[in-house]
């Protein structure tokens, strides 16, 4: 239990610093939902670092693979349709919400953005608050 | 006159460079999330069980980050300029939209269900299972969604 709040610090550290490399090199924000949004409606000079971040993303997940397979243990067993729901929630959400928990949670809050930290608070109270009911109605064991 | 040459060649190579650099971005956020455990969905459930089996490590990763981005983005922005890029891209809005409350409360209640926030579901393709996939299509797809409603409504984000 010990070792999972240090890599979860240690990983927090690492995104902080990726975060500021963004900013620093390209002057953006790391929003994801928005990244991935903006390769979706391609404008002109302005889709390529997108899709090649996201690129990245996915090399760094199988770079992470070869270290340690278990970093992608824990895969729900709930229904299959709460998996395509989830997809479509988030999806829609972060694109009306303007960001999601890299946008909003750490570059947003890291530069006291009020719109980011009412944001932030209410994903999170938001699931929280689904985690409890999916509970009571059986989608969670 | 005589220098707009240069000006679209310096644009084309920092469009080269923004590329390369996003790239990098990428991998290093991937390794972050990775170590971090925010590529375990049941890890990220645990988190967001307040009212259960509450599993607090992943608040340390938004600590983490954080911590390092506040001070960096101070430092940061004392520059005039990004190294790659004429001017900043930062958002600047302030105001507290419905559009914004309303849809963090989606992405919360998908994010609850699913456990997977955009980052982490596009990292955990790597694991070449079909639940990230299927994740991320539905996501990638509930994007388009939004953008058809939009185009109906004209949403003040």
């Amino acid at each position: 239990m010990q070792a999972d709040w240090i890599n979860a610090l240690l990983g927090g550290v690492i995104i902080g610093i990726s975060v500021s490399m963004m900013l620093m090199f390209n002057g953006r924000v790391t929003g994801i939902s928005g990244i991935i949004n903006g390769a979706l409606t391609p404008l002109k000079g302005d889709t390529l670092w997108r899709v090649l971040f996201i690129v990245g993303l996915v090399l760094g997940g199988f770079v992470m693979k070869a270290l340690n397979p278990a970093v992608f243990s824990g895969g729900l067993e709930t229904a299959g349709w709460t998996n395509v729901a989830a997809g479509l929630l988030v999806g829609f959400g972060t694109i009306l919400g303007s960001g999601c928990t890299s946008g909003h949670g750490v570059c947003g809050i890291s530069r006291m953005s009020p719109r980011s930290l009412v944001a932030t608070i209410v994903f999170i109270a938001a699931g929280v608050g689904a985690v409890a009911l999916f509970r009571q109605v059986g989608i969670f064991n | 006159m005589t220098n707009q040459p240069n000006i679209m060649k310096n644009a084309m190579k920092n469009a080269m460079k923004n590329a390369i650099a996003a790239l990098a971005v990428g991998f290093v956020f991937a390794i972050g999330l990775g170590i971090s455990g925010m590529t375990q969905p049941s890890k990220v459930i645990g988190f967001l069980d307040l009212f259960g089996h509450w599993d607090p490590s992943l608040v340390f990763v938004m600590l983490g980050a954080i911590a390092v981005h506040f001070l960096t983005y101070k430092l940061i922005r004392r520059r005039t300029s990004p190294l790659f890029s004429m001017q900043w891209h930062v958002p600047t809005k302030k105001d507290v939209t419905p559009a914004l409350v309303i849809g963090s409360t989606l992405f919360g209640v998908g994010w609850g269900l699913g456990g997977f926030c955009p980052g982490p579901a596009m990292t955990s393709l790597a694991s070449l299972e079909s639940r990230p996939l299927i994740f991320v299509i539905s996501m990638l797809v509930g994007m388009y969604l939004f953008k058809f409603v939009d185009s109906k409504l004209k949403i003040q984000k």
